[in-house]
């Protein structure tokens, strides 16, 4: 056989087991429960608001934005956290110890984080249905806004969550991505519209795949006349592609270097060296 | 003690270049302003199990990983496996073995599907020779794990773990294979085991080892050929007997005379004894007779190094046992 095809072969594989055992993981459980039930809880309480200037339902505009966040912030952040984990606790240099390993990792990696992803879509938006009406679930050009949009959104975060987990050293440092991460959602319309912000904080908010990535959600599964009430008063469809293809060129073309660089820098001692770091950390 | 070939004495004409499996000549490394090595010689041969001692810092895992494949060497012609390990490939990657230490990594996994996901990536360098990888419930029960087959990996002790490490090093079957302290955490029946499981892939599956250790016991009863490593250079290579032969000369001698008990040291342990018979015949009880050990030698030659003084007797004698 083929060298690179068993290592994709072995990749898809290995993704497949960490999901098994993610699903048979109590903490994993409780962390694709959790987002759930924080979603469930806000929904639960914008009952009674409306989109401002129409008499749409609030919660309903919600639902589809938090499933893109989600996306988002499981391709750029869920990836990043796991290579920074696994590059401490060996996983890695066990992979590159491995004939065409690190393939075999990252081909894993991507199998079980776009799997995660659309699971937790899943687990999120069936429980959501029995508290909001309006979303247009029946048609078929929805599915395929959102068949597009998902893959689009995997292709431009992955390679940057990719980069992002190669560049920290620290798992301690994965704090100085969340924050700007939090902040940006803030900013990016997820749980209000951003129309009547400042100019220059749209401007910022579009830069970045999580306001595009709301939007689309919105597009797919929002009636078309709530439209009017975004940003250009357009779904701004060619936009979406626009931004989100730029960025997975972007990512694509950086994360092979970054992560090769990355890679070629383990060794056990490196490994060792960590692992002391951290039980003193650990200790202090 | 264990018997051991000589392949260093080599009064035979040398082996065709295919069984040289390391070759290390003038390997020096620096990092920044400090040098770690200063010029690192070593040869090994198809199924030769060889120990690089040393004190901590004497560059013993720099040397190991520049070897492995994980590591830029500053300069020095190094040959693993016929292939320059700085621009080694995948097919090259295959025929090598690496024991890492695990700490936390696929700590959910179970451990024949972790063994049986990792020798997946041997199968397309399977030869004829070589059948690639080692079927997993063999291995299980070559490294003493069948029993712990289903259970995940965090929830082996200590030394099971361990000896998963020695699994997944050895999985798809490597021609050459590193063993970076392999034994810490062993009981002293895992250690005993581990020492077989060497001689096996050794002389079984003809595995070139190369293992560093701390535990001199552990180096002379594993390795054919010693180095050791001392302030970045090969300060001392033979034979485990060679070196205790070689450094520290006296024998320690110990006997009972009329329920008394002796202690004598001597360079010449034969004459000693001749003399000492030639006295008291048969007075001389429980005689036991002790050359000098490899940690006597070991322990010298490092003080030697790093004292800084006879550099040159050093020298010397590393040529002495490659002659």
């Amino acid at each position: 056989m083929n060298p690179t095809r068993a290592a994709v072969r072995a990749g898809v594989q290995r993704g497949l087991t960490e999901l098994r055992n993610s699903f048979t993981n109590a903490q994993d459980l409780w962390g694709y429960v959790f987002p759930t039930l924080i979603l469930l809880v806000t929904i639960f309480f914008m009952r009674g608001a409306t989109v401002p200037g129409t008499g749409f339902s609030l919660g309903t505009r919600t639902l589809p934005s938090i499933l893109g966040m989600g996306l988002a912030f499981g391709g750029l952040i869920t990836l990043a956290q796991q290579l920074v984990v696994e590059r401490e606790d060996g996983t890695l240099l066990r992979a590159k110890a491995t004939p065409n390993g690190m393939l075999g990792y990252l081909v894993g990696k991507l199998t079980s984080i776009s799997t995660v992803a659309l699971v937790s879509m899943v687990i999120q938006l069936v429980p959501a249905l029995f508290l909001v009406d309006g979303l247009r679930l029946t048609e078929a050009s929805a599915w395929f806004t959102l068949l597009w949009v998902v893959v689009i959104g995997l292709v431009a975060t992955l390679p940057i969550g990719a980069v992002i987990g190669s560049l920290i050293e620290n798992p301690r440092n994965l704090g100085l991505v969340m924050l700007p991460m939090m902040g940006l959602i803030a900013l990016s319309g997820i749980f209000y519209p951003i129309n009547g912000y400042p100019g220059w904080v749209q401007a910022v908010a579009q830069v970045f795949p999580i306001y595009w990535l709301g939007l689309g959600m919105r597009s797919a599964l929002l009636p078309d006349n709530l439209a009017a009430v975004e940003l250009g008063g357009s779904w701004r469809h060619l936009e979406t592609l626009g931004v989100l293809g730029a960025w997975a060129v972007l990512g694509l073309v950086l994360a092979p270097v970054v992560l090769r660089r990355m890679a070629r820098r383990e060794s056990g001692s490196r490994v060792a060296a960590r692992r002391e770091r951290a039980m003193q950390q650990a200790i202090m | 003690m264990t018997a051991v070939e000589l392949p260093g004495v080599a009064s035979t004409p040398h082996p065709p270049d295919e069984d040289v499996v390391l070759h290390v000549r003038d390997l020096r490394m620096r990092y920044g302003t400090v040098d770690v090595l200063h010029g690192v010689d070593l040869t090994a041969r198809r199924g030769e199990v060889i120990a690089l001692l040393g004190p901590n810092g004497a560059g013993k895992t720099t040397t190991i990983e520049i070897l492995e494949g994980f590591r830029m060497r500053s300069a020095g012609d190094v040959r693993v496996l016929g292939v320059d390990p700085g621009r080694g490939d995948e097919r090259w990657r295959a025929r090598l073995g690496v024991v890492l230490q695990s700490w936390r990594d696929h700590g959910k996994w179970r451990v024949r599907e972790l063994l049986a996901h990792l020798g997946a990536f041997y199968a397309p360098y399977s030869t004829d020779r070589i059948p690639r990888p080692w079927p997993v419930d063999e291995l299980l029960d070559t490294v003493g794990l069948t029993a712990h087959a289903g259970k995940r990996v965090n929830q082996l002790s200590g030394g099971q773990r361990r000896r998963l490490d020695v699994a997944v090093g050895i999985v798809g079957r490597p021609e050459l294979l590193f063993l970076d302290e392999p034994t810490v955490g062993f009981d002293p029946a895992a250690r005993r085991e581990f020492h077989e499981l060497v001689h096996r892939l050794a002389d079984l599956d003809d595995t070139t080892i190369l293992l560093t250790t701390h535990d001199l016991d552990e180096a002379e009863k594993l390795a054919d050929r010693i180095l050791i490593l001392a302030g970045g250079r090969i300060i001392a290579e033979g034979t485990p007997d060679d070196l205790s032969r070689r450094v520290a000369g006296n024998a320690e001698i110990r006997w009972t005379r009329d329920g008394e008990r002796f202690v004598h040291s001597a360079a010449d342990a034969t004459a000693f004894l001749r003399e000492l018979f030639r006295q008291y015949g048969d007075g001389v009880q429980e005689l036991e007779v002790r050359r000098a050990s490899l940690e006597d030698a070991y322990i010298a030659l490092v003080h030697e190094q790093e004292s800084g003084g006879r550099a040159g007797a050093a020298a010397v004698w590393k040529q002495g046992s490659e002659a």
